[in-house]
């Protein structure tokens, strides 16, 4: 079977971490984007005619507003993606270090 | 449970230990960890101690050890997992037992490594021999076929075929000789004009260079090596080659004659390198399994020689009486502990099968003892940041019990931020829960060691953090609106105030809190999330946190100095609170806490009405130091009044606190001592000379003037400094 090892454990170890924060923070993120809080307001990438279009203005920043939720959402997803394969490469580490001993 | 607010009550206890069963007494007691000895033979030297030889015993057990450990680390053999490799101190009929397998691993160990080292010497002799044979090969072979080297021969061969019987060819042959071997590569081209000028081009000098790099073993450097091949002509130019080649440190092989030479040496080379291979991959299995099997008791007995070690150190504290039966040691021990002493000499007398039981006696001391705080795993890191300011005197108050919060708190006050104090506190309940087997291994690592000693201050940290952060509403740096901003901008259309156009014509507007509607009320917990849009936040934060830590700050300094009382208290010094505590909180409050009530004064009396006509404090604490200010507006009718009263309050406090104290006891000295000064000496004149000593014993107190109680004032207790030093914190 091939090894399926190719870093080390120090590697593997800042690789889980950052995922695990990165999927904390950043389905918070989304969530908070996707409930249009008004704090966020400097990271919806508006445009100047977006504020002078009256009808349908406040839509078109919630639906940006989404946008930028969803977005959110998908790095967090591929931050999963990333945790599990830290995950797995500790796991492979301990194993080969076991078997040395 | 002595109690935390003080330092536990000691007391000076006296042991007569058997000297049969001494060893096993101090065992007992090491274990429990109860006392502190003193030591009874001060003016010993260290080497004319009684113990000394099995204190020698015991360290060359631990070198022995060391060196064990040492390779047993190389060989990257795993520390046996036990729960806890505590064992006790061997008797010493152990001992011997011990320091014999110790020196015959020592032994076995050494000469295995000898053994090592020789087949990898030779090993490696034989590799480059075969590397240089296979690349010679190639230089003869191409030589060979080297058509311009041959018409020099043939050149030579007639004109010496006259002279002599044999062929000139037979004759070169015969002075022709070779030298091969190899060199570092560095030193090439210093070897081949080395080589040019002695021996003036009766050389010639062929070299490749190794494809391999190989480890020289004297050095343990991997470097590159040049095969290099000399063909001379003459005995004499021969025996300079030689030297040269000594001299640049070559390793030289015998060089075959012809091929099939070559050939059969290279074959037996082969052979004999598989078999060496063999050799030494045997012998380093045989050298893992004799680690392996000291790596199974090597680690208890490192704890036992240190224990022994131990042992031994502290009964050369002790005595021997005069019929050297009985040893003698005097103890610090804790007064509420003296039962468990008692049972620990019992126990150990036991052990070591005493016919006269050990017993303690307790003697008056008038030494100040050592001053003992219990902790556990909790409170250990908050007293050991406290005793970084230094150590309490006996029985004063501790005060660690109070920075268990405090410091936390204070940290939390600058931290402040709900998002990463939970990261924090998550941090720091993992190595909580996870702290059994963090123990166990021991790490090597200085920084995590310091983190992980430290888990339930940065627990305490983390979890006050969330809290200031739920009342700085502040969230890895974003405000949380959970309950509905008190500020509604909508009231500014309703109300008139602006309109679609102040939108489009200005950047910045101000919401107005006058205008009804604007101001619903304050946020019901913390500061309200609308801030975090506004763009004046940070003037407003900056007030508020400031003022916050001012009140703070004064509010810690004023705990610390009333601390004191108690110690003042206990130790019977009842002119400590008028000359020190009462001075020291008057300076204090009359200006710090006047500057507290200014603050809170300032918050209730001005509203958001009149907000323009509020003064600024800053301004009128410095002008009351100035003794200036009619230009300003007071805060409230008869202010300046009161702050001359106060400033001169404090200004009166201040002679109090330097001088007062030492002028008192410079007056106790003087007006106790002066009658009885005049009397001694009068005594001196009317007595015979033996009286004399005396005299010397008063000269000396009336010596002990004004400097001695200048420097032997007490400075200000350790809560104080403390408190100040955190307050100092807070105003960075």
């Amino acid at each position: 079977m091939v090894s399926c090892l190719f870093c080390g454990p120090k590697l593997a170890a800042c690789g889980i971490v950052i995922s695990i924060w990165g999927v904390i923070m950043l389905a918070m993120l989304g969530i908070f984007f996707t409930t249009h809080s008004a704090v966020l307001i400097e990271d919806v990438p508006f445009k100047e005619e977006d504020m002078h279009n009256d009808q349908e203005s406040l839509h078109a920043i919630y639906g940006l507003y989404n946008q930028v939720g969803y977005n959110c959402f998908i790095a967090a997803g591929i931050y999963v993606l990333v945790a599990a394969l830290s995950f797995c490469q500790i796991k492979l580490n301990h194993r080969k270090e076991y078997m040395v001993r | 449970m002595g109690s935390v607010f003080r330092s536990e009550e000691m007391c000076l206890v006296q042991l007569f230990l058997q000297s049969g069963s001494a060893y096993d007494c101090i065992s007992e007691l090491g274990e429990m960890g109860l006392v502190e000895f003193r030591d009874l033979n001060p003016s010993v030297n260290s080497f004319q101690r009684r113990f000394v030889s099995e204190i020698k015993r015991c360290e060359e057990m631990e070198r022995i050890l060391g060196y064990l450990l040492r390779e047993i680390r190389k060989a990257n053999i795993a520390v046996p997992e036990d729960d806890e490799i505590c064992p006790v101190a061997p008797p010493p009929k152990h001992v011997l037992e011990i320091m014999e397998q110790l020196q015959r691993l020592e032994v076995e160990l050494s000469e295995v490594a000898r053994n090592k080292e020789k087949l990898q010497r030779n090993l490696l002799e034989l590799t480059e021999y075969t590397h240089m044979l296979r690349i010679t090969r190639t230089f003869v072979h191409s030589r060979s076929r080297n058509k311009a080297l041959g018409p020099q021969y043939e050149e030579f061969q007639s004109i010496e075929s006259d002279s002599a019987g044999c062929t000139g060819m037979q004759r070169l042959g015969a002075k022709l000789g070779f030298v091969s071997g190899l060199i570092h590569r560095v030193k090439v081209e210093a070897f081949e004009r080395m080589l040019w000028r002695v021996c003036k081009g009766y050389t010639i000098l062929s070299y490749a260079e190794l494809g391999e790099s190989l480890a020289d073993l004297d050095t343990g450097e991997i470097s590159t090596n040049v095969v290099f091949l000399i063909s001379f002509w003459g005995d004499q130019i021969g025996q300079k080659v030689q030297k040269i080649c000594d001299c640049y440190h070559c390793h030289l092989y015998p060089h075959p004659e012809n091929d099939e030479e070559r050939a059969d040496v290279m074959d037996s080379l082969r052979t004999r390198i598989q078999d060496l291979n063999n050799v030494l991959h045997r012998t380093e299995e045989y050298l893992r399994q004799v680690l392996q099997k000291a790596s199974e008791s090597a680690f208890t007995w490192v704890v036992q020689v240190k224990k022994m070690k131990a042992i031994y150190h502290i009964l050369n504290l002790c005595s021997f009486d005069v019929t050297n039966k009985c040893l003698i040691a005097e103890v610090w021990c804790p007064v509420n502990d003296l039962t468990n002493l008692r049972g620990a000499l019992e126990e150990g007398s036991r052990k070591g099968d005493a016919t006269v039981p050990s017993f303690v006696n307790r003697i008056p001391s008038n030494d100040t003892p050592p001053t003992l705080l219990r902790t556990n795993k909790f409170t250990s890191g908050f007293q050991s940041i406290v005793e970084a300011y230094g150590v309490g005197d006996y029985r004063e108050v501790s005060p660690a019990p109070y920075t268990i919060i405090t410091f936390p708190f204070l940290f939390a006050v600058m931290f402040g931020d709900l998002g990463h104090g939970m990261v924090m506190a998550c941090f720091a309940l993992w190595m909580v829960l996870t702290e059994k087997s963090h123990k166990r291994k021991r790490s090597d690592n200085e920084i995590w060691t310091m983190f992980f000693e430290g888990r339930y201050i940065i627990l305490m940290m983390g979890l006050f953090s969330v809290y200031t952060g739920l009342i700085y509403n502040d969230c890895f740096s974003k405000s949380l609106n959970i309950f509905g901003s008190g500020w509604s901008v909508r009231a500014m259309f309703t109300d008139q105030q602006w309109t679609n156009e102040t939108l489009q014509t200005n950047t910045l507007l101000i919401l107005d809190p006058n205008v009804s509607g604007v101001f619903v009320g304050p946020y019901p917990f913390g500061i309200d999330p609308i801030w975090n849009m506004a763009v004046n936040r940070l003037s407003f934060l900056n007030s508020y946190k400031m003022k916050m830590s001012v009140i703070i700050g004064v509010m810690h300094m004023s705990f610390g100095v009333v601390l004191s009382v108690f110690n003042h208290l206990h130790f019977k010094q009842r002119f400590n609170i008028y000359l020190l505590f009462l001075p020291e909180l008057l300076f204090l409050l009359c200006l710090f806490g006047y500057l507290v009530f200014m603050i809170i004064y300032k918050w209730l009396a001005f509203g958001a009405r009149d907000s323009r006509l509020a003064p600024s404090i800053l301004i009128h604490f410095i002008n009351m130091f100035l003794m200036q200010g009619g230009d300003n507006t007071p805060l409230y009718p008869g202010q300046t009044g009161l702050q001359v009263f106060l400033v001169v309050v404090a200004l009166l406090c201040v002679p109090v606190l330097l001088i007062g104290k030492p002028v008192y006891l410079y007056w106790l000295h003087r007006g106790g001592k002066s009658l009885r000064l005049r009397r001694g000496y009068e005594r001196v004149r009317r007595v015979s000379e033996d009286d004399m000593s005396q005299a010397p014993a008063y000269a000396d107190d009336e010596e002990e003037g004004f400097d001695d109680l200048m420097t032997s004032r007490d400075t200000q207790p350790k809560e104080v400094k403390t408190a100040t030093v955190h307050t100092s914190h807070i105003n960075i």
